[in-house]
């Protein structure tokens, strides 16, 4: 027995918001590909691999129909944004133990679609870069930096067979989060540092075009009305309080907001990881004290930890936080007088 | 030394008396035990379990000389409830007792000789009447608890199970299974 | 917020407030606005309910076989949330019984069956003199000739008609936002007698003492706007052409719309002066004050799947499948039938129920236009629940709570300022029925308060029963204590006494003889009952012993006590 409504709105269902996603993904990818080389290519299409895999064995052992979730295209922006957040060119089994990570352990033995406290993409990144450090800081050189760029073919051997014939130090360069970090710490001048080609124009040369398409498609996502305003504004109105405070603080060791905003997964997180619904507050006030600590603490641990990026543990840390902000956060409903109510 | 061993002594005297003292300014009143065991029962009052009416059963559990699953009438739902209260495990209803659906005693008024003896029985005095007179059920007093059932003499009394009318009527659990269209 | 200048004709400029959420179905209200409303021909047979508003169901005051004429009294209110029932026709009674009435539950409900003799004859129909009559007067007046809310929630019109002793109640909104899609009774209502509804809203503002009365239409029915705005011309009534916007009739939503008042959570729009009729109800206001016409009849659109959609004037009691029939019956590959919109109304499990004073619109669905819903996915918290919903509630939590049957937790997410509009549900990018859980919530909460009623009643009652039993056994020893000290008194020789020991004697055996009898005392019909019968019988009997040995003094017990 089902009452009223009767009718519900045409064209809107999971799968349609998971692919508005994925489309909104699509110019960064690009440009991605554009300034670090086909490399991308080969660690999606691993990461979706592994994802469906995954899935599939999650939703049988679960005794779940496999069409419906499988064809939800949530597993597919999870493996999207892990890919994305991966270096490109590590061996293909830190692809699957990401996606592993990812898809048993954050969302199906949470109880999957739904059900997940944390954002599946962000477990499998940190489970990676706990356990396989090493790897995780090898990111690809900008194409016009790197002495040699692996085309397709040469990715593939890579991911597949190791490194042979060609020496990472061809291809691969410290990011632009790793560099200042460490010669800060040898004691170097952050503005002296930044002055180096890998740091480009804006702040991280490749990777601040990347961050502007995916702002451009954050801001496809706010039109098509997938995630509001509040996380992104929130994320990126705390990161660059943040970073101006600690700048203005002491230039000599504290990279400039603008740094903070191009370089490593901040456009990533603000548009795509943060407004992950399940796993992000869902209240209007929630989201604003959710995204602006998760801001705070991405630039903390950039300035001060020992992570080459902060996006993963600060999105975690929040996601953590999120039944207790939800509960308190409560807006007030038609009508109500006073103050709010208390909630449990 | 001594400093420490004093620091110490002072914070376990602050903060104890603190403590104390939270334990007195927000004490929580609460009502005892078996009042919140007797709030769950139904309040049948029919004797199923074993006790002389809820009450009686509700001290029984609270001193743990009864189990939570003697009683028919709050079925499955009450039992759990108890559970949860009592912080222990449901258990399906004991053996020999069955929960049936709601009902009320109706005297058939043609038989009916006015001997009195359901009213004695009834322990909500929901049966009217006086001796030699017919009797008859208020509906909305009776429990259903079936005691003035037996004792007819002319068995002129029987149980009939309320049935849900547009007032009482429930919209039921949503019955959503993806797996069926999958 | 936005200063509403209302593309209708005749609307003053007005501030309008925006309510929170909302959403914009598909309207479909030209489909059944070609048409004139016609009125039903008379039918052979008409089923009138008896609980055709919310409270108490009216009782029948009708014999089998009683004439009854049109507007006679067949069903008298009865407590205080009670109207009156009518008969719609001259004809004789057949029958009052259980029939299928229009119920979400498909359930039966109490009915008067009225076999029509085609002469339609009324009872004498007097105007009432509402400008001289006492207002408590005319309100049970009202009460007795039936009136209702005709916009769907069937509130008993002549308590909404009180102003109270202290409450004022400055502004009266008639409703004919009429934001549910199909539906287009009040639309019609406006367009063709728009005086007499103002001649109903003007009995509604004398007897609310109202000083301003507004007129609240969305901007989709420019017809029914320039037809209300026409009439009101040179009187103070302001029509105004609300954003068309579900459920912009809604009244809290409405309420707020036109006045930015915002009626308080749990609370009524007459908490903020406010009070709100649907446009139908005034018309029946109309001609039960100016014709003196009880509620028997009511304007209902059928639309939909079939043959020619439209507005019909029905008596009340027409069987559904008659009115259907009416306007071209149900085409080929009609899916069933809604009683009210798509958004709120319910699905029809009989077509010979009748229509009642509920009944706005009896939608024939069909595969085009109602697909089957697709199966519903996990939540995934996107919010679009939130942000549709007009109460500001945070349906996601509702659901997650009513889901796992927390509904105290669903009660401090409140739970009950849901309107059950189903925005919500329309939204849902996972298909979910919300509003169905937020309903099954909502009554396994009543059913509680209900049963705990009840058990607290018998809680008292048996409590008070113990307590009776006890004064009784005390009062007994006190007698025979005093008995027994006046017979110390009289001396010892009464011991002795050759007549006090004879009346012991014949005491005891009386005892004897009545305990003899009470044992002697078994059940008829016991002999050849089952086995497990007799057990539950034993099982029966051994509580009761095990009550009597407890709880009563049972060795001094006569047979027959008093009761």
């Amino acid at each position: 027995m089902t009452g009223s409504p009767h009718i519900i709105a045409q064209h809107t269902s999971v799968r349609s918001v998971m692919l508005k996603v994925l489309a909104a993904l699509i110019p960064g990818t690009l440009a991605h590909a554009w300034y670090f080389g086909p490399g991308v290519w080969v660690s999606l299409l691993l990461c979706t691999f592994f994802a469906y895999t995954f899935e599939a064995l999650a939703l049988a052992m679960r005794n779940q129909p496999l069409k419906p979730f499988l064809g939800d295209g949530s597993v597919l922006v999870t493996a999207w944004l892990l890919a994305l957040s991966l270096p490109t060119l590590a061996p293909w089994w830190l692809y699957a133990v990401g996606m592993l990570f990812a898809v048993l352990v954050a969302k199906h033995l949470y109880g999957g679609l739904g059900q997940n406290l944390f954002n599946p993409a962000m477990v499998g990144y940190a489970a990676l870069i706990v356990s396989f450090p090493a790897y995780m800081t090898q990111w690809p050189a900008p194409m016009d930096l790197a002495s040699h760029t692996p085309d397709l073919l040469e990715a593939l051997d890579l991911v597949f067979a190791g490194q042979g014939a060609v020496s990472p130090d061809a291809y691969t360069a410290a990011t632009p989060l790793d560099t200042l970090r460490t010669q800060v710490r040898a004691g170097g001048d952050a503005a002296a540092i930044m002055l180096e080609p890998v740091f480009g124009h804006l702040g991280a040369r490749g990777q601040e075009m990347v961050a502007l398409m995916y702002l451009l498609g954050g801001l496809l996502l706010l039109n098509y009305r997938v995630i509001g305003w509040h996380i992104p504004t929130a994320y990126l109105g705390a990161v660059v309080l943040t970073a101006t405070g600690l700048h203005l603080l002491d230039a000599g060791r504290h990279a400039d907001p603008l740094f903070h905003l191009m370089a490593g997964g901040t456009m990533l997180g603000a548009f795509f990881i943060l407004t992950d619904p399940v796993s992000a507050s869902a209240t209007p006030r929630g989201k604003l004290i959710y995204a602006g600590l998760a801001g705070c603490i991405t630039v903390v641990i950039r300035a001060f930890g020992g992570y080459p990026d902060g996006v993963a543990f600060s999105v975690l840390l929040m996601n953590m936080a999120v039944p207790f902000i939800d509960a308190h956060t409560q807006p007030k409903v038609f009508g109500q007088v006073g103050r709010d109510r208390d909630r449990p | 030394m001594l400093a420490a061993v004093l620091v110490m002594a002072g914070l376990a005297l602050v903060l104890g008396g603190v403590l104390g003292w939270a334990s007195i300014r927000f004490r929580v009143e609460e009502d005892p035990l078996v009042e919140k065991i007797d709030a769950i029962l139904p309040q049948t009052q029919c004797g199923q379990c074993g006790f002389p009416g809820c009450k009686p059963y509700a001290e029984a559990i609270s001193k743990g000389e009864a189990d939570i699953n003697r009683c028919p009438p709050g079925g499955e739902e009450g039992v759990r409830r108890l559970a949860e209260l009592l912080g222990v495990e449901p258990k399906p209803l004991g053996e020999g007792l069955e929960h049936k659906p709601k009902s009320v005693a109706v005297i058939d008024e043609n038989l009916c000789i006015g001997c009195t003896l359901c009213i004695q029985a009834c322990p909500v005095d929901a049966i009217v009447g006086a001796a030699k007179q017919m009797h008859t059920v208020v509906p909305e007093l009776c429990t259903g608890c079936e005691l003035c059932v037996q004792p007819c003499p002319v068995d002129c009394i029987h149980m009939e199970v309320i049935k849900e009318d547009v007032v009482t009527w429930k919209w039921r659990y949503p019955v959503v299974s993806i797996r069926k269209t999958a | 917020m936005r200063t509403g200048n209302p593309p209708a004709a005749g609307a003053r400029g007005r501030r309008l407030y925006d309510f929170p959420g909302g959403v914009h179905p598909e309207g479909h209200k030209a489909v059944s606005t070609g048409r004139p409303i016609a009125a039903m021909p008379l039918l052979p047979r008409y089923v009138v309910a008896l609980r055709q508003h919310i409270g108490e169901p009216a009782r029948a005051v009708v014999q089998i076989g009683e004439r009854v004429l049109r507007g006679q009294l067949i069903g008298r209110p009865e407590g205080y949330v009670s109207v009156g029932v009518h008969a719609p026709t001259s004809g004789r009674v057949v029958a009052v019984e259980p029939r299928p009435v229009p119920h979400p539950s498909g359930l039966m409900d109490l009915c008067v069956v009225i076999d029509a003799d085609g002469e339609d004859r009324a009872v004498d129909l007097a105007p009432l003199d509402w400008h001289r009559m006492d207002p408590s007067a005319l309100r049970n007046r009202l009460r007795e000739m039936g009136l209702a809310g005709l916009g769907g929630a069937v509130f008993p019109s002549f308590i909404k008609l009180n102003p109270g002793a202290k409450r004022q109640i400055p502004i009266l909104i008639l409703n004919g936002a009429e934001c549910e899609p199909w539906i287009t009774c009040d639309d019609m209502l406006m367009r063709e007698r728009a005086s007499e509804i103002l001649l109903g809203a003007h009995v509604m503002r004398h007897m609310l003492g109202a000083e301003q009365v507004l007129v609240g239409i969305e901007d989709n029915k420019p017809e029914a706007l320039a037809c209300m705005a026409e009439a009101a011309a040179g009187s103070d009534v302001e029509v105004v052409g609300v954003p068309t916007v579900y459920p912009g009739g809604g009244g809290k939503q409405l309420t707020y719309t036109l006045t930015g008042r915002k009626t308080p959570s749990k609370g009524l729009t007459t908490d903020v002066g406010v009070q709100v009729f649907n446009v139908g109800t005034a018309y029946s206001l109309y001609r039960a004050v100016y014709l003196g016409e009880p509620l028997v009849s009511r304007v209902v659109t059928v639309t939909g799947h079939v043959g020619s959609p439209r507005n019909l004037e029905v008596r009340l009691g027409s069987p559904i499948s008659d009115v259907i029939r009416a306007a071209g019956g149900e085409l080929p590959g009609a899916t069933g039938e809604v009683i009210g919109g798509p958004m709120m109304g319910f699905d029809l499990h009989d077509t010979s129920a009748p229509i009642t004073k509920a009944v706005n619109c009896v939608l024939v669905r069909n595969a085009e236009h109602f697909p089957p819903k697709p199966a519903p996915m996990p939540c995934i918290r996107c919010g679009e629940c939130a942000r549709a919903c007009p109460a500001a509630l945070q349906p996601y939590e509702l659901y997650w709570y009513a889901r796992h049957r927390d509904f105290g937790k669903t009660q401090s997410y409140s739970l009950f300022d849901c309107i059950e509009c189903g925005c919500c549900s329309y939204v849902c990018p996972s298909h979910i029925p919300l509003v169905d859980y937020y309903r099954f919530a909502k009554s396994e909460i009543w059913a509680r308060e209900r049963e705990k009623q009840a058990a607290d009643l018998a809680r008292e009652r048996h409590e008070f029963r113990i307590f009776r039993l006890e004064r009784e056994k005390r009062e007994k020893a006190e007698k025979l204590a005093k008995k027994a000290s006046e017979r110390m008194d009289s001396g010892a020789v009464a011991t002795d006494d050759p007549e006090a020991a004879r009346k012991k004697a014949l005491l005891a055996a009386a005892i004897e003889k009545a305990k003899q009898a009470k044992a002697g005392i078994r059940p008829k019909n016991v002999d050849d009952l089952p086995a497990d019968k007799q057990r539950e019988i034993a099982a029966i009997e051994a509580r009761r012993q095990q009550l009597a040995s407890t709880a009563e003094p049972s060795d001094t017990r006569s047979p027959t006590p008093d009761s």
